[in-house]
């Protein structure tokens, strides 16, 4: 590898990590569309900071994008709360309205300027080695590096010192209150850390991929775990592993890096949708499977139980009266009547259907249930 | 910290009066709770009961009135003060355990940053035994029944070992089992000189578990010892007549006041 591609690798690492970090609690606070509203909207804040500053490479545009960040939301709460309008209809309206006028403000005022809507949406992670930062003549490394590390640093290390606070004004926002954690704080430091990381990434990826970083990988490790620290580490791990994936995918099919990643990030989720040990898909087909078969066979035991002894017992327990009796088709129900009897449940004799003593028990046990 | 200076209720709020876009939800409504009772608030939907116990945690801004806790404005006495909310007002598939979920209780003691450690999760896991749960400490919330998920709110309450516990419908679709168990505490709170409200839905049950009462329908009707105010005429005044017989056999309208 090429210390180019060492550099892109490196900062797409960084970036999966701090934007999988904030965008875990956005998916817990169930506030994923939030992510998507802040990094477009924070292009408004670059916009308007760079022409107070006139420098690209200025960190008063990322100030300036995590105040527009945080206005989004302030905006979104203000026009929800307003009773008339739901909060996804709110997000709907208000980041179109602010990513428009940034968009507008770019094309008619700093047409000259390196900042095009292009790269806002798709990101150009591929530039990111070429843009060094250099004091003194000295090279330390992209640019892009620094910034995200740093704010890689800030998310790992508010997520530490806060996590208590996260965790309990994102479980019961009410109980934070009455203990004296304000929760609104909570909310507005979140905010503006997703603010932050999305100015910082979506330099070196877009806004499309901050959002399929964000939410993605999160979402994936809420399928495969039950405990927060543990989401948080899967979280940061899938995203990435979908960046370093995304990079060789691009390399090998010649395409877009940025957008290679988030496919790569879509694909893994999908994996986990299906294959999560507990919750996915395919782990619940079987087990309601499972409970089909059983719950079939528990009802011919019970069936069987039910009229042992009894003058209809005869007719009752006839294997084709059985299939009838439970409007089995026949294949299922022979299926049913096999392995009840490979189980020693039940035995033929004479064509009927008797309980063996265990299947006697396992009658009593269920119908018990 | 033993607060048993006579005469001082525990819960005073006076004249709360709160709106919801114009239209009064508490209007005019006083609680008075003594030291060491168990106070149930009973009226029906939309008679303010949940908003009346956020509105004395500060949870919700009057438009007037004020609320004292032993004497002294809430803001000053949080810690004396612990909230058991509706199961329903969280999610409960938040990754994380029961014992995780007590464990809040103890943070306002900790203040902001500083973490749990050894004593905090004790006392939580003490207090997960208190309420019979204790072996299920580290299982994942969403596991537990509904009646389980009310023990390890009312766990929550106890580890932070307060003087007044504000509950909003403790008894909502428990089982028989949760039901006792959550009797069997408030007696074990009132024993230990502690003050409990909770909002209750069960007329059949109120007389059995609360000493006082409040009667509420956005006014307040009704309140004191309820073998006094829990009588037929004001359950007429608070329902609106749709309840009848509560001190008699039972029949089929005293039903409607359960929905």
């Amino acid at each position: 590898m090429t210390s180019a591609q060492i550099d892109v690798l490196l900062v797409a690492v960084v970036v999966a990590a701090s934007c999988a970090i904030p965008g875990t609690f956005l998916v817990l606070r169930r506030m994923a569309m939030m992510s998507d509203a802040i990094s477009h909207t924070v292009l408004l804040g670059i916009v308007l900071a760079f022409f107070v500053v006139a420098d690209l490479n200025s960190p008063i545009l990322i100030l300036g994008a995590a105040l527009v960040g945080l206005l989004t939301v302030v905006l979104v709460e203000v026009v929800s709360r307003t009773g008339l309008v739901r909060e996804d209809t709110a997000i709907g309206l208000v980041f179109p309205a602010l990513f428009s006028i940034a968009v507008i403000l770019i094309s008619s005022l700093a047409g000259n300027v390196h900042l095009d809507s292009d790269a806002v949406l798709l990101g150009e992670i591929a530039f990111a080695p070429f843009n060094r930062f250099a004091p003194f003549g000295v090279d330390l490394g992209p640019i892009a590096l620094w910034v995200m590390g740093a704010i890689l640093l800030v998310n790992l290390a508010g997520t530490f010192l806060f996590f208590k606070e996260l965790k309990l004004a994102t479980f019961d926002p009410a109980l934070a209150a009455a203990l004296g954690f304000s929760p609104a704080l909570v909310h507005y430091g979140l905010m503006a850390v997703v603010s932050v990381t999305a100015v910082g990434a979506f330099d070196a990826v877009g806004s499309i991929l901050v959002v399929a970083l964000m939410i993605g990988p999160p979402a994936a490790a809420y399928l495969l775990t039950d405990r927060l620290p543990r989401m948080l580490g899967l979280s940061v791990v899938i995203g990435a592993a979908s960046a370093v994936g995304g990079y060789w995918l691009a390399r090998l099919l010649d395409a877009n890096i940025a957008g290679s990643m988030a496919t790569v990030v879509g694909i893994a989720f999908i994996l986990v949708l299906l294959l999560a040990p507990q919750r996915g898909l395919v782990a619940t087909a079987r087990r309601h499977r499972r409970q089909r078969w059983t719950f079939a066979r528990q009802m011919l035991l019970i069936h069987l139980a039910t009229h042992e002894g009894t003058p209809t017992e005869v007719d009752e327990s006839r294997p084709d009266h059985m299939q009838r009796h439970m409007r089995w088709p026949p294949a299922f129900g022979n299926r049913v009547v096999q392995t009840a009897t490979e189980r020693g449940l039940i035995v033929l004799e004479n064509d009927q259907l008797r309980l063996t003593p265990q299947g006697r028990q396992a009658a009593r046990e269920a119908a018990v249930r | 910290m033993r607060l048993r200076t006579s005469n001082v209720l525990a819960v005073q709020a006076t004249d709360l009066t709160l709106a919801y876009q114009q239209r009064p939800v508490l209007w005019d409504v006083d609680l008075d709770v003594p030291q060491g009772v168990l106070m149930a608030i009973v009226g029906p939907n939309g008679a303010g009961k949940t908003t009346l116990l956020r509105t004395v945690l500060g949870l919700l801004r009057p438009a007037a009135g004020e609320v004292r806790v032993f004497g002294r404005p809430y803001a000053e006495q949080r810690r004396l003060v612990a909230y058991v909310p509706q199961r329903g007002s969280v999610d409960w598939d938040f990754p994380t355990t029961a014992l995780d979920i007590v464990t809040m209780g103890t943070y306002s003691g900790l203040g902001w940053v500083r973490r749990p450690g050894a004593s905090e999760r004790s006392r939580a896991t003490a207090a997960l035994a208190q309420v019979g749960m204790q072996a299920y400490a580290d299982r994942q919330i969403s596991q537990l029944s509904g009646g389980q998920q009310q023990r390890v709110f009312l766990a929550r309450a106890l580890v932070q070992d307060a003087q007044v516990y504000l509950m909003d419908e403790p008894f909502q679709g428990v089982d028989a089992t949760t039901e006792r168990a959550i009797v069997n505490l408030l007696r074990a709170l009132r024993a230990d000189g502690k003050t409990v409200v909770a909002v209750h839905h069960d007329l059949q049950t109120v007389a059995e578990y609360f000493d006082q009462v409040t009667l509420l329908n956005v006014r307040r009707i009704a309140a004191g010892p309820v073998g006094k105010v829990f009588t037929d005429e004001n359950l007429r005044l608070t329902y609106g007549g749709r309840v009848a017989g509560i001190g008699g056999p039972t029949n089929g309208t005293e039903h409607e006041a359960h929905l």
